[in-house]
């Protein structure tokens, strides 16, 4: 089997779409929600997590056959713990203002369901290649939920992206503004990231009709 | 006082699923019934109500920048909090089991009916995250910080308690076809939380009380008017979700 045989970039695509971690299985929702507000927080965290879940599922991979399976919960916590430490330090040392920004919801990648689930459906019972492209293909998924959230809500509630303004000044009126646009301050506020995962769901499942519950 | 005020914040203003979005995950999966939500949310209270005082105490002596003074004077320059997270979540994975154990042993009942989700406890954002807040909030003291475990877990508790009651009854609704099931769950969340955002001004003094608030409250004579008004809404939501 090559490297990355059909089978082997399915571990990548399927999460992208039809087995999407966060509108399909329903894992990681929380930090999902509550850092969108801003492109960049979404994008910072979605590396964090795929670097947690790379070598995460790596090393749990390695060790799956060693630990008996009555503790293997607190082996994989333990292991989780030690990789988020890294990225909180990493954050600190080199992005200050964001991990201020992202404040406890870094620490809590160490519960976030979607890496638990996947050490426990994925690389608990495979290799140590197809783990690690399994722990990539659900972070690029989870990715692409966070990055979609964040571009809109940056987009509406601030009229920048990236912390650039796109849509001209709102103090000046220029751009959109001269039209009479104005920003709608609620995409900031924390329940309408809820509301956007939400249509995304819809528009997703209204694709792909096989989604569909009952 | 001190208590109570904290009390309502944790349940009411700072709400784990509304306000923070913890424990969503559980929160979305056992949703579907209210009997298993009642288990869930009954143990999560439980759980964060031991947890919280224990990583208090595990914060205060062991963890904070200097904290380990009381064990010899020269270790005072030490700041072990980058450890705080491994700290925290062995803390809490060993309670859960312990926790697990010592209820099968005393009280079966209790175990039938909280067993099956203590161990999905150890890992939900809820818990550690109550932990982490509290420590990032700098809570006062042992006693503040029962009160705070206390408070988010009943809130967690409301919270998934009344949208398993929506769920419920949403099933004879003609939801379109793409929302039924996980996406109405989302908005309807989302329009919850919105209601929720109103109690952010039900504490006065607090810094999160907008400013409608504090105009609507010059109109009432005095504090204890204010006071009043906070109970009478409380009564009121208690009410409407039972």
């Amino acid at each position: 089997m090559g490297l990355l045989s059909k089978k082997n970039r399915q571990l990548i695509t399927d999460p992208l779409s039809d087995n999407n971690p966060i509108t399909v299985q329903v894992l990681g929702i929380c930090s999902a929600l509550a850092i969108t507000a801003e492109l960049e927080a979404s994008v910072v965290m979605s590396v964090s997590v795929l670097f947690v879940m790379g070598v995460g599922n790596v090393v749990i991979s390695m060790i799956r056959n060693i630990v008996p399976s009555k503790i293997r919960i607190i082996v994989q916590l333990t292991v989780i713990a030690t990789l988020v430490i890294i990225v909180d330090l990493v954050l600190k040392a080199f992005a200050y203002e964001l991990s201020k920004t992202l404040s406890v919801f870094i620490g809590l990648i160490i519960t976030n369901c979607i890496i638990m689930g996947r050490f426990e459906a994925f690389a608990l019972g495979n290799g140590l290649w197809r783990s690690f492209l399994d722990g990539i293909g659900n972070a690029f998924g989870y990715a692409v939920i966070l990055i979609i959230v964040g571009f809109f809500r940056e987009l509406l509630g601030s009229g920048t992206l990236w912390g650039i303004p796109v849509l001209g000044d709102p103090i000046d009126k220029t751009g959109l503004y001269a039209f009479g646009y104005e920003n709608n301050g609620f995409m900031l506020l924390s329940p309408m990231a809820l509301i956007v995962v939400g249509i995304i769901i819809w528009v997703q499942r209204a694709r792909s009709k096989h989604l569909i519950e009952e | 006082m001190e208590h109570i005020e904290l009390f309502f914040k944790s349940v009411f203003i700072d709400n784990m699923v509304f306000a923070t979005f913890l424990g969503m995950c559980s929160y979305l999966a056992v949703s579907k019934k209210v009997s298993t939500a009642i288990g869930l949310g009954a143990a999560v209270t439980f759980v964060l109500a031991i947890t919280v005082p224990l990583n208090w105490l595990l914060d205060q002596y062991i963890l904070q920048d200097g904290a380990l003074a009381w064990l010899h004077p020269s270790l005072v320059d030490y700041d072990l909090s980058f450890l705080s997270f491994i700290m925290f979540i062995a803390t809490i994975a060993t309670m859960v089991q312990l926790v697990e154990i010592i209820v099968e042993k005393f009280s079966p009942a209790l175990y039938n009916s909280l067993g099956i989700f203590l161990p999905l406890i150890a890992v939900n954002c809820a818990i550690l995250g109550g932990s982490l807040f509290m420590q990032s909030r700098e809570i006062a003291s042992i006693q503040l910080a029962t009160t705070y475990g206390v408070g988010s877990g009943f809130g967690f508790f409301l919270a998934i308690l009344a949208i398993a009651a929506i769920r419920e009854k949403i099933r004879y609704s003609s939801v379109p076809g793409p929302l039924r099931g996980l996406g109405i769950t989302f908005i309807i969340t989302g329009l919850m939380a919105i209601g929720f955002m109103s109690f952010g001004g039900m504490l006065t003094g607090g810094d999160e009380a907008p400013k409608e608030v504090l105009v609507q409250n010059e109109g009432s004579e005095n504090e204890n008017t204010i006071g009043d008004d906070k109970e009478e809404i409380v009564y009121e939501i208690n009410n409407d979700i039972n």
